[in-house]
This record gives C-alpha cells, sequence and structure tokens, in this order.
C-alpha cells in the first residue's frame, strides 16, 4: 500500500495534475452554487475537456475535483439563500439557513467547510483501506458473478429509489440497459435496432446522452420556473468558531464520516440519502435541549449532513474502482469518461494502473484540503455568482452542453438527437421518473450484456445461474431488493386502509 | 390519466416494438453457425423486452401507489410557467445545431448567446452584444487552440477566402 501511496503522491504532485484539481474545485464550486444544478451536469458539461486531456489520472482528478467543489458550492447556496443547489445539500438548508438569518453566515460556512473536509478525509482514509481488501476478492469474480452483481447494484438503484418508485427506477433502469443494445454489440459483428441510420451504427453517444439526462432538463425548468435568488444580501464575516463548537461538532463529524461513507458505498444510496439519514439520527441521539435547537440554526444539525454528504461521495468511489460498477449517476458519468479513455475501472485497476488508482485517492485529498484553504476565504467573494443575471446564465449553459455534445462526436446530428432526448427527458421529469438510472443501466448495459454472454458460452446455457453458488446468491439477493419495497408499501397501505392483515 | 400512466403506456408500445424486433425479425440474419451457440444478439434483447414490459405493466395498473408529494413543477399548470421561452429556446437550439456547419462557429454561437438572451427578456444591447462575442471568441480559442479540436470558425464559403 506504501508503495501505491508514493505513486500516487508522485502523479497527484504533478505541477499539471495540481493545477487540474485546483481548478476542477473551483469550476465545481462555483456552477454548483447556482441553484438547480447538480453534480452531474457539471460533471457532463466537463467530460469532453477532460476527455481531451487524454491523461487518465489527470481526466478523473478534474472529475472528482468538480464533484468535491459541487457538493461543496451547494451547501454555500443552500446556507446563504436556502435554495440549494444539489440535492445532497438539502438537508444542510435546514440549519444552515436559519443561521443565515441570525447573521451567523459566517459561522455556518465555517462549519460546513471543516465538516466537509473532515468528511471527505476520512471517507478517503476508509477509501483507501477497503478498496485494496475489495478488490482482491473482486478478482476471484468470474463473468458469471460480473453479470449478477451488476443485476444487484441495478435493482439495488431501483429498490433505493424511494416509496411509489420502485417500478419507476426500474423502467428507466431497463430503458437505459435497451438504449446500450442499439448500434453494434461487442461479442456480434452485427447492426441491431438501428432502424437502418447509419448514425446509429456505432450506437448512441454516451456524452450526449448525459447532457441530456441531466443538464437540459435542469436548464429548461431554470427557464420554466425563475427561482427567487434574493437572499440575504448582508456581509459575510465573523468565520471564526468557539473552541466549545469545535468540541461539540468533533463527535458528530466522527459519526457521520463513518455512517456516511458506508452509506454511500451501497448502489443507489448516495449523498442525498447519507445526508437526511445523518441529520435524523444526529437528532435522534442528541440530548433533549439540544433537539430543540435542531432545525432553529444547530450547529450540530450543520455538522453532520455536511460531513455525511461528502463521506458518502468518497464511499461511491469503492465499487466504481474496485468493481467497476457505478452505484450514481455520477460515478456512472465518470465510469464513461473513464472508458472513453480507455481505462477500464475494475478489480484490475489496481494492477494494471496504480497510478489512476491511486493518484486519484491522493487527488481526494489534495481536492478537500484546497477546498479548505482556498474557497474559506473566499467564499464571500464566490458567493458573488449567485448575482448573475440568468439572461446570461440559462444561454451559457445551454451553449456548453451543446459544445459538449458536439466537441465529443464532431457532428451536428448529435445536436439534434441531444435536443430530442433532451425534450424526452424533461417530459420524464415532469412525470416524476428518476433519471439516473436510465444512465447507469445505459452505461453497465454493455458490460452487462457481454459477461452475460461470455457465462452463457462457458455454460453453454443459462446453467450458470444454478451451478454457481455466488451468482444464485447475488441474484436472489437483488430480486429480493426489488419485490421487498413493493411488498412493505402494500402491507403500510392496508394498515392505513384499515383491513386487517392477511397472513 | 395522470402523466407518468401515459408515458407507461408509451414506453410499453416502446417495448413491445422492440421486442417485435428481438423475438421476430433478428434471428433471421444469423449465419447458420452461430445458431448452434447458446447466445444470439437476440438474446439479452429479449429478456429486456419482457422485463420492460412487466414494468411498464406495473405502473400502467397502478400496483405501486406513489406517495402524493409536491413537485419541482406542476405539469398540469405548465401554461403558468413560461414555457413559450422554454420553446423558443428549443428551437434556437435546433437552429444552432442546423447552422453550425454551414454559418462557421463564431457567427452561429455568437448569434445563439444574444437570441437567447433576448429570448428570455435581456434588452441591454451594450452588455449582451460585447459579452456573447467575447465569451465566443474564449471558447472558440480554447477548443481550437488547446483542446485542438477543429471547428470550422467562418461561414463556408468564407473559408477558402482567408
Amino acid at each position: 500500500m506504501l508503495e501505491g501511496i508514493l505513486i500516487g503522491l508522485q502523479t497527484a504532485f504533478s505541477i499539471q495534475n495540481l493545477l487540474v484539481v485546483i481548478g476542477g474545485c473551483l469550476i465545481g464550486t462555483f456552477i454548483g452554487m447556482l441553484p438547480g444544478l447538480g453534480p452531474m451536469s457539471i460533471i457532463a458539461i466537463m467530460i469532453p475537456v477532460a476527455i481531451t486531456m487524454g491523461d487518465p489520472s489527470a481526466a478523473l482528478i478534474l472529475l472528482a475535483g468538480v464533484y468535491y467543489g459541487a457538493i461543496f458550492g451547494g451547501s454555500t447556496s443552500s446556507i446563504l439563500l436556502n435554495a440549494p443547489g444539489v440535492a445532497g445539500t438539502v438537508a444542510s438548508s435546514f440549519d444552515g439557513y436559519p443561521m443565515a438569518q441570525q447573521g451567523k453566515a459566517g459561522k455556518a460556512l465555517t462549519i460546513a467547510a471543516i465538516a466537509s473536509f473532515s468528511g471527505g478525509t476520512i471517507g478517503a482514509i476508509l477509501l483507501m483501506i477497503f478498496a485494496p481488501g475489495l478488490s482482491t476478492v473482486a478478482l476471484l469474480f468470474h463473468s458469471a458473478e460480473y453479470f449478477a452483481l451488476m443485476v444487484v447494484g441495478l435493482s439495488a438503484i431501483a429498490a433505493f429509489a424511494g416509496t411509489g418508485q420502485v417500478a419507476k427506477a426500474m423502467i428507466m433502469t431497463l430503458l437505459g440497459l435497451i438504449m446500450a443494445t442499439v448500434g453494434e454489440g461487442a461479442l456480434f459483428p452485427q447492426p441491431r435496432f438501428t432502424m437502418g441510420i447509419m448514425d446509429l451504427q456505432s450506437g448512441f453517444g454516451f456524452v450526449t446522452l448525459a447532457m441530456a439526462m441531466f443538464a437540459l432538463p435542469e436548464a429548461l425548468f431554470l427557464v420554466l420556473k425563475p427561482k427567487d435568488l434574493k437572499g440575504n444580501e448582508g456581509e459575510i464575516k465573523d468565520l471564526r468558531i468557539t473552541r466549545a463548537e469545535a468540541r461539540a461538532i468533533a463527535p458528530v463529524i466522527g459519526r457521520q464520516s463513518l455512517q456516511g461513507f458506508f452509506i454511500g458505498v451501497l448502489p443507489g444510496a448516495g449523498a442525498t440519502i447519507a445526508s437526511f439519514l445523518g441529520y435524523a439520527v444526529e437528532r435522534n441521539i442528541a440530548t433533549k435541549e439540544e433537539q430543540e435547537e435542531f432545525g432553529k440554526g444547530s450547529i450540530k444539525g450543520l455538522a453532520a449532513p455536511e460531513t455525511a454528504n461528502n463521506a458518502a461521495c468518497t464511499g461511491s468511489f469503492v465499487p466504481l474502482l474496485t468493481l467497476g460498477i457505478p452505484g450514481s449517476g455520477t460515478t456512472a458519468i465518470l465510469l464513461g469518461a473513464l472508458i472513453a479513455l480507455n481505462v477500464t475501472p475494475g478489480p484490475r485497476l489496481m494492477i494494471d494502473a496504480p497510478e489512476v488508482f491511486w493518484a486519484v485517492i491522493m487527488s481526494m485529498f489534495i481536492g478537500n484540503l484546497v477546498l479548505l484553504i482556498l474557497n474559506l476565504p473566499l467564499i464571500p467573494y464566490i458567493a458573488k455568482v449567485l448575482s448573475i443575471p440568468r439572461n446570461y446564465l440559462i444561454p451559457f449553459i445551454l451553449f456548453f452542453t451543446l459544445m459538449g455534445a458536439y466537441i465529443g462526436q464532431n457532428n451536428a446530428t448529435e445536436l439534434l438527437i441531444l435536443v430530442g432526448f433532451g425534450i424526452c427527458a424533461t417530459a420524464l421529469k415532469f412525470a416524476d421518473y428518476p433519471l439516473a438510472p436510465l444512465l447507469i443501466g445505459f452505461i453497465l448495459g454493455g458490460m452487462m450484456e457481454n459477461n452475460f454472454s461470455r457465462s452463457m458460452q462457458l455454460y453453454d446455457g443459462i446453467g450458470f445461474i444454478w451451478e454457481r453458488p455466488m451468482t444464485l446468491g447475488l441474484l436472489v439477493i437483488a430480486a429480493i431488493l426489488i419485490i421487498l419495497p413493493s411488498y412493505r408499501t402494500r402491507i403500510a397501505r392496508r394498515k392505513a386502509e384499515g383491513v386487517a392483515d392477511g397472513d | 390519466m395522470a402523466l407518468d400512466r401515459w408515458i407507461a403506456l408509451i414506453l410499453l408500445g416502446l417495448c413491445l416494438i422492440y421486442g417485435y424486433a428481438a423475438f421476430f425479425t433478428m434471428d433471421g440474419q444469423i449465419p447458420p453457425f452461430m445458431r448452434r451457440n447458446p447466445i444470439w444478439p437476440s438474446t439479452f434483447p429479449k429478456i429486456l423486452s419482457v422485463l420492460g414490459v412487466i414494468a411498464c405493466l406495473f405502473i400502467l395498473f397502478g400496483v405501486e401507489k406513489a406517495q402524493a408529494k409536491e413537485p419541482d413543477i406542476d405539469y398540469r399548470r405548465l401554461h403558468e410557467y413560461k414555457l413559450g421561452q422554454a420553446i423558443l429556446l428549443l428551437g434556437l437550439m435546433i437552429a444552432y445545431a442546423l447552422a453550425l456547419r454551414p454559418l462557421g462557429f463564431l457567427f452561429s454561437t455568437s448569434a445563439f448567446l444574444i437570441l437567447g438572451s433576448f429570448i428570455l427578456g435581456e434588452r441591454k444591447w451594450h452588455i449582451m452584444l460585447p459579452v456573447s462575442i467575447f465569451a465566443t471568441f474564449v471558447v472558440w480559442y480554447l477548443v481550437q487552440e488547446v483542446l485542438g479540436i477543429f471547428l470550422r470558425p467562418l461561414p463556408q464559403f468564407l473559408m477558402g477566402v482567408f
């Protein structure tokens, strides 16, 4: 491990990569602050830049920096304006905004920065400990287990989608998988479902799809419903926190780093769930007097979600780096970018490209440090970005989504596909269909089919399902994950209707 | 019927068409030697289409009741939002896609940015014009010179002149 850490330090500390991480964090903070633009849109917009850099470590470092910055920026707008830019920071506004209203905006931002920093750093340490172990286990996996593991991942995403959303998340995942089958498959040199259109021969472009699913609908929502950005215009000052406050939030940070990290590792449960759960847990275990304060500007109530969401962001890298299976929309986009750069994340990553693996982990530390030192003093100035008029902002966002799709493919038809899918995605968003599962399904689709085909060929049929106990076990878990939530809502509904429970 | 179930109906149609293609039209093209293979190009799509149809039916018949929650934008009152602006911007994006090659990057992009802010209600030409044109040149420089991707800067008929 020490050797790996040194390789990582060597790569991460090159001038270029340091600049990249600083730039990524700043860009992420700037854009993440804008309400309505989530980390997925920002990363999608940055992909073409990352891919053209050509160096996989630098690209991943850039995108990870942007990711952290976006989460951090999101908490800034939650605290100052009560307008979270990112779903993962909604819980931060519960206590952050009341603090800002009481004139303690500076203190709230400091606590947010410290909590984010600690959550991210502790998360990175845990990642360093767990990832190598997990990837040794993962090396024992065959294609059958990989297939089963992907099924588990995809069903977990559907299962964690929330009550009443399981079927919707499932159909979106399936739609993503279906879209992935368009074009030529790897095992069969035969175009499928192209409807005779030459442009579809190589399948749908991943960047185009990512833009169409996230950036475009979010921009359109901003057009449709202008958010009021008038918040507290007051000076942000008094950034210091007292020793007593530091002592109060220290245990919260410790607990939430661990909890957030492990929630982040689970597929489908990302920063959002981690932050809400962290908030709820801390409120429940706080003393009576402190519980009263939650929601009215409690420092613990701010530290908990901030720590948890950053730790969860780091945790979501575990399945990506060790198994090559993304658990969230953001890591799915990162996976797509890595594949475009000819790096396949998975258990072999640590052996085949240790510099990528360790550089990413090292850059997490650097990124967190950069966010802490760079953003804390600069926050009052960075918050000025919130006053850019939307009349200028929206055309630029739209232009960057178009540019991203165009640069990737150098093909104007791609832009029409982008607009078409963007409209479909907006309609889906209106109807409350989750969009991230579609992209995850799309990215995993090719790999899933390849692994499935390989095991079918090895076992001459679907015998691999019952001949390999691990595969069978994983598939059973997947089935339970899908069935359990719908069963539970059914029971809950019956109870609510006052009908007696049958056996 | 609520919008989510209409969409489920459309998706059901998609899955059925997809399934029809997978089950009935694709297998004819397989060369004879591949027929002994346990897996065909259509195997995976077949599974997907069946699962997709099941999931769509689940939503259509409302097996799983969703909790009523406050949506960000209520599509039933869509006309109360700035729908006109959104549609105009989408039209502008399509126009940009069609104009990018023939008219060149510099012209189409600055026009896109200016018209975009115009549609959103900006009328301060003295800020709009310089900002858009400056941004266009910066992006073109970054993409062309720094990233090294060719973007035709000028309209087609002018390219040979310079």
